[in-house]
């Protein structure tokens, strides 16, 4: 027993110290009227939701939750598309596969400060390459504002963020996609499946749990984004912009009213926390599923809190199949 | 087949390590704090680019020395300053001596950690009544600055030469001007118009010299002013990616000779004159002849801390030093601030010409803090999104500076 509590609180008090302690701060904060002059006097009178109120009620709020909401979806569609797209690609052999896999890594290496900058000249509207490339190739007639137009800007960031984010999820995905039994695939073509067919009855869903995993990540990682847009447009021009993260920080750093901008970053978690209790329920019930699908084998039992590589073997089980990870096992 | 990795046990290690790394933080985070008679002083600043780092070390190393302490300099990258300023004030524990940009002191004064530097002795002869204006709070003088800058218009010679083109003075000889100076890639006319204070700051020239101000910004005049910007852009004299160049990139702009003119801060003259480019400065053009020009007190202002008798006696002391003539020469020269004394000015912009047109403007510069203080902040960013909004964006001026006025706190 005191073995027990001696392995465990080494975690308990760093998760207490430098993940609790920052976020009941983060909410008593918010209830505060908290400025620059709170950090020395300490008074901080309480406000209760005033806050939360006067930044809902403010027309940056919407412009806000609406670029957060797009930035979000079409980041982890494109990433997640093309990312499986290049991982299916990269499974055959191929001379030169590895080198060209690794080089595909580069833009997850890059410090984003880097990308970010990159990408700034490429948009650049007199001299950046991508409109010298349209201009030249008689797509557009003028240089397009990419990053100075309230109306592409958006896109724009977005698609810098897209071609950040693919690197990450080709490689969880073709980790994923070498876990699926070859044998599977032998079976599906033996039994006259083509290439769309062996995709949809043995990729796909073998790659669910790896896909959520993947998606669940992106999706905390894109809501959080921050370097590339304060590189490329700072949240400008004019907002466009401007995702609650962005917000959050210019809330706080800019205009020093740190409650507003500590309600805006609590709202932002929030957001973060629904999609994980969607995500953790989902991951429960496909794993209940695969428990009442297989009665006879025994699905080995996972501690607490399925991690993915259970979900993983839960469904492969859940296929009827017996996995990689159950044959060593048996 | 494919072994996977036991996850257990990496699980295990990521957290131990953050752990560790935790745990070096605390250690660092816990610093002596000094008892008995004062030896050291701190003292935090921003100015890490050379020669500027070097320069402010030796000055506050001789001084320290005359003083008879020993100062730990802190320089932080400038967006750090005031999170760590903020950061030592929770601690109660501010630096003896801040150099603070002036639009932020009211911030830092408002916390009513700094000593009103007149009651503690400070000497003010010979100090502009402007430059002074820049370290109130309150009817208070808690900061006072060594140097300031402001803005003035920058012409490439060669170009204005070719086109025929005078220097501009008002804004109808701007527009022409720039008008006339726009061919293929080049641009007649730049300014930054960047999301935060660098375009407020370009901004508030313009606002000001039309009779606009600060508190009413849907007035007619600050809409006139705004959407004579606006027009430029619209027009092409002015390249719509001003929304994201900072008053730098202007200035690469400037250097690369993809902009023919450019509002800019003195502060620039070290690196035009580095890279040999020929230019000339003048006055920002204001809306009709004879108006006054009013461009916003630019520069950074020493602050001291209320640290306790002995400490604040001592870092006056070297503040006073920090300001005494040679000094204030020397910090001038090298940023192409002008000295905040008359009589030096005076002296600077004798001896160097492209100074002139700054240490004019200086009389009639006026502090951007004084009518908002603490509100400041906020309503520049208001003012920066407004510019955005007018210039890249689908609103009139009219629409944009009326929202950006319901940032304006009414009292």
């Amino acid at each position: 027993m005191v073995a027990r509590i001696g392995f465990v609180a080494p975690i308990v008090v760093y998760l207490v110290l430098f993940f609790g302690y920052p976020l009941v701060s983060n909410i008593t904060m918010a209830m505060r009227e908290f400025t620059a002059a709170s950090f020395y006097t300490g008074e901080a009178p309480f406000v209760g939701f005033e806050n939360y109120a006067a930044v809902i009620g403010d027309p940056v709020f919407g412009t806000a939750l609406l670029n957060t909401a797009v930035f979000t979806i079409a980041s982890l569609a494109f990433q997640f598309a093309i990312g499986l797209g290049l991982a299916v690609f990269f499974q055959r052999y191929f001379p030169l596969n590895g080198v060209l896999r690794s080089l595909l890594l580069l833009p997850w290496l890059l410090p984003l400060v880097v990308s970010g900058t990159v990408w700034r000249w490429i948009y650049d509207q007199e001299y950046g390459v991508l409109n010298q490339v349209l201009l030249g190739a008689g797509v557009i007639d003028t240089a397009m504002p990419w990053l100075s137009s309230t109306s592409m800007a958006l896109t724009a960031v977005t698609v810098a963020n897209i071609w950040v984010g693919i690197p990450f999820n080709m490689v969880i995905l073709y980790g994923g996609l070498q876990g699926i039994p070859a044998q599977l695939y032998e079976a599906a073509a033996l039994d006259g499946a083509g290439p769309w067919k062996r995709f949809s009855a043995v990729t796909w869903p073998l790659l669910r749990p790896v896909s959520a995993v993947v998606l669940m990540l992106g999706l905390v990682y894109t809501l959080k984004v921050f370097d590339v847009i304060m590189v490329l447009t700072q949240g400008g021009p004019a907002n466009a912009t401007q995702t609650l993260t962005t917000w959050s920080y210019s809330l706080s750093f800019q205009d020093l009213d740190f409650g507003a901008g500590a309600a805006t970053g609590n709202m932002l978690i929030l957001l973060a926390l629904v999609f994980a209790v969607f995500y953790l329920r989902s991951t429960r019930q496909s794993a209940g599923a695969a428990a009442r699908e297989a009665p006879r084998r025994r699905v080995p039992r996972l501690p607490r809190g399925r991690s993915a590589t259970g979900g993983a073997r839960a469904s492969v089980a859940a296929a009827g199949e017996p996995s990689a990870t159950e044959q060593e096992r048996s | 087949m494919h072994t996977k990795p036991a996850n257990g046990t990496r699980r295990l290690r990521a957290p131990s390590a953050l752990m560790a790394a935790g745990l070096l933080t605390l250690g660092t985070a816990c610093s002596a704090s000094d008892d008995g008679d004062v030896t050291t002083l701190t003292s935090i600043d921003y100015n890490l680019a050379e020669p500027q780092n070097g320069s402010t070390q030796a000055m506050l190393d001789e001084c320290g020395e005359q003083a008879g302490v020993e100062i730990e300099r802190d320089a932080q990258p400038r967006d750090q300053l005031m999170p760590s300023l903020l950061q030592g004030a929770s601690q109660q524990e501010l630096p003896d001596l801040m150099l603070i940009d002036n639009p932020d002191l009211p911030q830092v004064a408002a916390t009513g950690a700094l000593l009103p530097l007149e009651e503690a002795g400070v000497d003010t002869d010979g100090f502009y009544d402007s430059a002074l204006e820049i370290g109130r709070h309150d009817d208070t003088l808690y900061g006072i600055t060594a140097g300031v800058n402001g803005l003035a218009l920058f012409t490439n010679t060669a170009m204005l030469e070719d086109a025929d083109v005078d220097p501009p003075a008002t804004w109808e000889e701007l527009s022409d001007a720039a008008d006339e100076l726009t061919e293929g890639d080049t641009s007649g006319y730049a300014f930054s118009a960047i999301g935060h204070e660098e375009g407020t700051f370009n901004f508030e020239p313009f606002l000001w010299s039309n009779g606009g101000s600060l508190t009413e910004l849907d007035s007619p005049e600050a809409v006139e002013a705004l959407d004579f910007w606006s027009r430029m852009v619209e027009d092409g004299s002015v390249s719509q990616s001003v929304v994201n160049w900072s008053q730098a990139d202007v200035n690469d702009q400037f250097l690369g000779e993809h902009v023919a003119m450019m509002v800019n801060g003195s502060w620039q003259i070290p690196v035009l004159d580095e890279e040999g480019l020929e230019y000339g400065v003048s006055p920002l053009p204001v809306p009709e002849s004879g108006d006054d020009p009013a461009t916003p007190m630019g520069g950074e202002v020493w602050a001291v801390a209320q640290n306790g008798g002995e400490r604040e006696e001592l870092a006056v002391e070297v503040l006073q030093c920090l300001l005494g003539d040679d000094n204030l020469t020397e910090w001038a020269e090298l940023n192409a601030y002008v000295p905040a004394k008359e009589d030096l000015a005076d002296q600077m912009a004798e001896d160097n010409p492209e100074m002139a047109p700054f240490v004019e403007s200086v009389p009639t510069a006026q502090s951007r803090t004084a009518e908002l203080g603490e509100d400041y902040p906020e309503v520049s960013g208001a003012i920066a999104d407004a510019i955005q909004e007018a210039l890249a964006g689908s609103g009139s001026a009219e629409e944009a500076l009326g929202q950006a006025q319901q940032s304006v706190p009414t009292s």
